[in-house]
């Protein structure tokens, strides 16, 4: 690993001016992900800094019919925190499904939305759910926030504080895994508001999206009557782990798994 | 690039040391404290014979900076055993032939402990689900599950005695 500088802010505004008075800084959350990264020398930051001592970042809070996640909330604290567990159970199984335990208790959601893995878990749940990304100075919409492979609309001086969603009447995740890495293959999350069904995926393509058609689908029938083979091979993932026709058939599978209730 | 001094407490001992920032827990405790039991398996983050306990929990040492620890604990391997007596989950390793070439061992036994203190009566698919992140090459899981679950019974009897 390249040396750095590291500090430590007690606040936000502090960490925002060592970011601004840096020359190529990067935020740091749980570092299961950057600090691997910047072992195998893919990035080299000059300045790394640490969020840790940010404490208003790592709440979890209930507001009415909203639950708002700091941005440095574990996903191991996410998957054992009573109220989401049980008004909405899907969320904690998704949480304790992430790579394995000792990642989750360094992981966090924040870093994991920043980070934008096209395979990881927590995008296809956030932009499946009727939610809101804050950061220090706006609130991002779901469908505006992930743009690219590791890309979302977060400006470089910006910091993600917190994420808000509505808590639906149903949801579920179900991801086919890479069996080593836990990273999903494909991942797909169900999240149902009245008559509005979204359904986003994970893991198949270059950022997490919306199936459209069968999100329509499910809002006029919530059943397993949907259209099958709805994203073109085109625009899916073909790697050593799956090719595109294997992802097509898995965003089906998953699909289905996902309607079934525990 | 600026140097940090840094407070950190392993295995009871407190310890005041001024580093680069690039320096992982792992090669800290392995090459400055020389506490070698603690392993380097794959350097992913994958294998975890890496596991050192923080705050009781067990979290993988290659993939952790020194400098996200001040003033933080930390316990390894070397730890548990006390007065020349195997800790609990130690001897139930031995017991049942829970390792052979011993590399994964540290790790396996330091997540073992992790589980058993959240949860002290895991069954079969929660100690497979808990040690997902630890890989053993050479016994086929099966006689550290087999150790896991009588270790955990040897820890609750001992806090009950």
């Amino acid at each position: 690993m390249y040396d750095f500088n590291y500090h430590s802010p007690n606040n936000i505004n502090e960490a925002l001016d060592i970011f601004s008075s840096s020359e190529d800084p990067k935020f740091l959350a749980g570092g299961m992900t950057l600090v691997a990264s910047m072992k195998q020398r893919l990035i080299s930051p000059t300045d790394l800094i640490d969020l840790k001592l940010l404490n208003e970042l790592n709440t979890i809070s209930l507001d009415g019919n909203r639950i708002i996640l700091g941005a440095l909330c574990t996903h191991d604290q996410i998957s054992k925190n009573k109220e989401i567990k049980s008004k909405i159970n899907g969320f904690s199984n998704l949480a304790s499904g992430i790579g394995d335990p000792a990642v989750r208790i360094m992981g966090t959601i924040g870093g994991s939305l920043a980070n934008s893995d096209p395979a990881a878990d927590w995008p296809s749940a956030i932009l499946a759910l009727r939610s809101n990304l804050k950061t220090n100075n706006r609130t991002i919409n779901n469908d505006d926030f992930f743009t690219g492979m590791f890309e979302t609309s977060l400006e470089d001086n910006e910091i993600l504080t917190s994420i808000e969603y509505e808590i639906p009447e149903y949801f579920k995740y179900v991801k086919f895994p890479n069996p080593a890495s836990r990273y999903a293959v494909v991942g797909v999350s169900i999240a149902k508001y009245d008559n509005e069904v979204r359904v986003a995926v994970t893991g198949a393509s270059h950022t997490p999206f919306i199936a459209k058609e069968i999100s329509e689908s499910l809002s006029k029938d919530f059943s397993t009557n949907f259209p099958l083979k709805t994203i073109p091979k085109s625009e899916l993932n073909e790697d050593i782990h799956a090719s595109s026709e294997y992802r097509q058939n898995l965003i089906d599978v998953c699909t289905k798994h996902a309607l079934m209730p525990n | 690039m600026a140097k940090l001094t840094i407070n950190i407490t392993v295995n009871d001992k407190k310890y005041e040391k001024t580093i680069n920032p690039n320096l992982l827990l792992v090669d800290f405790i392995r090459e400055e404290l020389k506490l070698t039991g603690t392993h380097v398996g794959c350097d992913t983050s994958q294998c975890g014979a890496c596991m050192v306990m923080l705050n009781g929990r067990a979290v993988k040492s290659c993939s952790i900076l020194l400098a996200q620890l001040n003033n933080q604990e930390i316990k390894t391997i070397e730890n548990l055993e006390k007065n020349d007596e195997l800790h609990p989950m130690q001897e139930a390793f031995r017991n049942n032939h829970g390792l052979q070439c011993g590399f994964c061992t540290p790790g396996m036994i330091i997540s073992a402990i992790s589980l058993v203190n959240e949860n002290d009566s895991p069954d079969e698919d929660e100690i497979r689900k808990h040690i997902e992140g630890n890989f053993c090459r050479c016994t086929g899981y099966q006689n550290i599950i087999k150790s896991i679950s009588e270790g955990a019974k040897n820890m609750k009897d001992l806090e009950n005695n």
